[in-house]
């Protein structure tokens, strides 16, 4: 096929905002040193719930460098997006103030968007749910951006001056991966030359308990929250919340040489597919997901064999960590076995759609120190997830190519793959 | 060359109408739905109009076990599924098991599913909360629902853009079938009349508190003061032009081009960005202004945003150089569903050629614009241009090319 040069979407700035750190330096030093950042939730009294532990990030919207009014306009979730765009952009060495802002554009994933804004606010205009007749003249003024998350993605953008297609992407618990799939896309067909993308959630809040306990998704192990994310080991039952953000910024990778960017990775190739099954089940094979590795790779112009490291989605449910065993052996066949899984939300929990975004900063964190994060928590494995899971301890080996995949309520599966840009394509 | 994205079926859930058919029909004569609200009791509350859907009968579209696990939106979401499917003449299922995706916009999800849980939450505890409520309320809820009624396994998503939202969700459709899916349903359904959404709505600022139903929801008038919220939207089904033109489909249309935009902060002294949007879009499909035969315009009816709207289409188009047409005036706004059910009409008025007027509304002198009011107008459209805003500054613009008959049957 002719036609002018494909453009070639790579990240070159980063920005982490995750439980046991406070930038992109304290959350690899977590990682690497395989401490976790679960513990018994400090928010709120959570007695009356079944599952009482949480990944909290230790974050101060004012220290962080918020205004006042930002931050009373804005839900925990938007700010942590502001926060960590805004490292993202610094951490670029890229000039925003001289890019034309019609040629920038912001992508945020967010699962379940303001949460914890609407649980409080709910309680309020319904005075402790005695009114069915909310009262509208107790409602805070901001409301409105609450109900709808778009205002995550306004704010990044007024926050970096961008005026090019903005959007959030809310598929469950793939968002992260899928909003990055879709700012790699914005960049490849020229909507726009710089993304500021990545997810945000902050979901730790009464009604995501509640719901969560309901389906008895989370874990019970109140009585050891260090220890209560447990990936692939045969005593998991259920994974711990977290929340936090990570924001990148993408762009094509001639104007990334040009400037003599440093570049974090290539977005080589991303494949989203749907299990149409069960809004929270999953099938066993592992087939919907298997089949996005496969795009997924093929887009990246890479072979199995070309993977060096898969950050797992593994987020410590008995159905999850086995459907997603048997999608990497579907996928990659013997090649799975030979290449490291691991889980880092086995140390910062599961921040829904956050994690994706999350997970990809691992990823490239892995490719730059060529260390490979582990899974912490991780003593004895259950038979049925047969792969090399990097229990406990971080493992230096080369890392070019990874494999970051996730999965979301809804059925979604998602693959995303990241490598030097030298590596893909030809 | 990129493969041509062509609608092929079209599935309404309007206040004015369920069916196609009726929603047409009641379009072209101007007959608007908006009315007192009936879901609850709105007479404490400043605002007390609504487009509400009636009769719809959830079970009878549904089986029983849906019920519990679906706000009233993705019961009307899953419903029109079901009409723009059968519209397109296809059974998803027997189409290959990965070339299907769902692509939808949401505004605020399951919203009053989300209030009930709430009120389960805050006055009996924890332990009353719905087992489904970890993912009936959420964003997602109606491409997941949807696509496991369909069997759909290809490329799926949701995106959020507030009142855009049902174009973004449009251009990502579009843009997976240029990658090579021959088939997704994209567009938006959306639903938030009940007590917490109506209070929501009302820090938006932007609700209409008149309690004439005629002189409450007026785009482009000088008595503008707000919009009437409405519920409902519309699921496009979208097709690989081969992909249609092989199965002898019926076309609409073809999706000829997109971009979206986002203003400044008004504090910023930039200017908006809603005229570049509409370029962008003329500029993807290939067409000069003088092409585009009539222009759905988002109709905010707040003086600020119409007077920027106004501008914007005669920057780009010249004064009153092209008909412009609102008939959301009739359904109220219908959030991230307005624009694909414009999207529709939009279809529809090229199929007849016909432009569905704008009601209620007696235009500014204020703006130059040619608004479509009172009958409809009969004109040759060969392309139709839709806007749709969000809070926030979100700005997209959609042609929509009507498709030659020869070129949509199999040589």
């Amino acid at each position: 096929m002719s036609g002018p040069p494909s453009r070639r979407p790579v990240i070159t700035g980063v920005g982490v905002t995750a439980p046991g750190g406070q930038d992109v330096k304290e959350f690899w030093k977590l990682l690497t040193d395989g401490r976790t950042a679960t513990r018994r939730i400090s928010f709120f009294d959570p007695s009356p719930f079944r599952s009482q532990v949480a990944a909290e990030a230790d974050f101060d919207a004012e220290l962080s460098g918020l205004t006042p009014q930002e931050i009373r306009r804005m839900d925990r979730a938007a700010q942590f997006a502001v926060v960590t765009a805004r490292e993202a952009v610094a951490d670029s060495g890229l000039d925003f103030a001289a890019l034309p802002p019609h040629r920038m554009g912001v992508t945020v994933g967010s699962a379940v968007g303001a949460t914890m804004g609407l649980d409080q606010e709910y309680r309020t205009v319904s005075d402790g749910g005695r009114l069915d007749l909310v009262d509208h003249t107790y409602a805070v003024p901001h409301l409105y951006n609450y109900m709808v998350p778009s205002s995550f993605a306004t704010e990044v953008a007024w926050a970096v001056g961008a005026e090019g297609p903005t959007t959030v992407i809310s598929t469950g618990c793939t968002s992260g991966l899928d909003a990055i799939g879709y700012a790699a896309d914005l960049i490849r067909e020229g909507s726009a030359d710089v993304l500021v993308a990545g997810a945000t959630d902050a979901p730790i809040s009464p009604i995501t308990l509640a719901c969560f306990d309901a389906i008895k998704a989370t874990t019970p192990r109140n009585d050891d929250p260090e220890h209560a994310s447990r990936p692939f080991d045969a005593s998991r039952n259920g994974f711990v919340l977290g929340e936090g953000a990570a924001m990148f910024v993408l762009e094509d990778l001639a104007s990334a040489l040009a400037r003599g960017a440093r570049i974090y990775a290539e977005v080589a190739g991303f494949a989203t597919r749907s299990n149409a099954f069960h809004m929270t089940g999953l099938r066993p094979d592992g087939r919907e997901m298997a089949e996005a590795i496969r795009v997924a790779l093929e887009a990246a112009r890479l072979a199995p064999e070309d993977i060096d490291y898969i950050n797992a989605h593994g987020s410590g449910t008995k159905q999850n960590d086995r459907h997603e065993t048997a999608a990497f052996k579907r996928s990659l066949g013997e090649h799975a076995y030979r290449t490291p899984v691991s889980s880092i939300k086995s140390m910062v929990g599961h921040s829904l759609g956050a994690i994706g975004s999350i997970e990809i900063a691992a990823s490239i964190l892995a490719m730059t120190h060529n260390v490979v994060p582990p899974t912490a928590n991780l003593h004895r494995p259950d038979p049925e997830c047969d792969l090399d899971y990097v229990p406990l301890t971080a493992r230096e080996l080369p890392v070019d190519a990874v494999l970051s995949v996730g999965s979301g309520f809804g059925g979604f599966q998602s693959a995303i793959v990241l490598a030097p840009p030298g590596r893909s394509g030809t | 060359m990129t493969t041509a994205t062509w609608v092929t079926g079209l599935g309404v859930a309007a206040p004015t109408g369920l069916s196609l058919a009726e929603y047409w029909a009641a379009t072209l004569a101007g007959r608007g739905a908006i009315g007192p609200v009936t879901r609850f009791d709105a007479s404490s509350y400043p605002a007390r109009l609504a487009g509400e859907i009636t009769g719809f009968v959830a079970e009878d579209h549904l089986p029983s076990r849906l019920l519990p696990q679906t706000d009233r939106m993705t019961r009307l979401a899953l419903a029109t599924a079901d009409r723009a499917f059968a519209d397109a003449g296809v059974n998803p299922a027997d189409l290959p098991e990965f070339d299907v995706g769902v692509i939808t916009a949401s505004h605020s999800g399951g919203f009053e599913f989300g209030q009930n849980e709430l009120r389960a939450l805050w006055s009996k505890g924890g332990q009353y909360v719905s087992a489904y409520q970890s993912f009936a309320w959420f964003y997602a809820v109606n491409s997941g629902q949807i696509s496991i009624r369909h069997g759909l396994r290809g490329p799926s998503s949701v995106v959020v853009s507030d009142q855009a939202g049902g174009l973004d969700a449009v251009a990502q459709a579009r843009r997976q079938i240029r990658k090579g899916t021959a088939m997704v349903i994209s567009g938006a359904v959306d639903a938030s009349i009940c007590p917490w959404g109506w209070v929501a709505q009302l820090t938006g600022g932007r609700l209409s508190t008149r309690d004439d139903a005629e002189r409450a929801y007026l785009p482009f008038d000088d008595d503008a003061t707000g919009h009437v919220p409405g519920e409902g939207g519309a699921l496009l089904v979208l097709e690989d032009a081969g992909h249609a033109r092989a199965r002898g489909a019926r076309v609409y249309g073809e999706i000829a081009g997109y971009a979206a935009t986002t203003d400044p902060r008004r504090d910023s002294g930039r200017e908006p960005t809603l005229q570049a949007a509409i370029e962008g879009a003329l500029a993807d499909s290939g067409v000069e202004p003088a092409d585009i035969g009539a222009v759905f315009a988002d109709a905010a009816a707040i003086p600020e945003l119409d007077r920027v709207e106004a501008e914007a289409i005669a920057k780009v188009f010249g004064p009153s150089a092209v008909p412009v047409t609102a008939p959301k005036t009739m359904t109220g706004r219908l959030y991230s569903g307005a624009a694909p059910l414009d999207l529709a009409a939009a279809c529809l008025a090229m199929r007849d050629g016909v432009i569905p007027p704008t009601v209620n509304t007696r235009p500014s002198p204020a703006y130059d614009l040619d608004l479509v009011t009172g009958a409809p107008r009969a004109a040759a459209l060969r392309h139709v241009l839709v806007i749709a805003r969000g809070h926030g500054g979100l700005n997209s613009a959609m042609v929509v090319r009507a498709v030659d008959p020869s070129a949509a049957a199999d040589h």
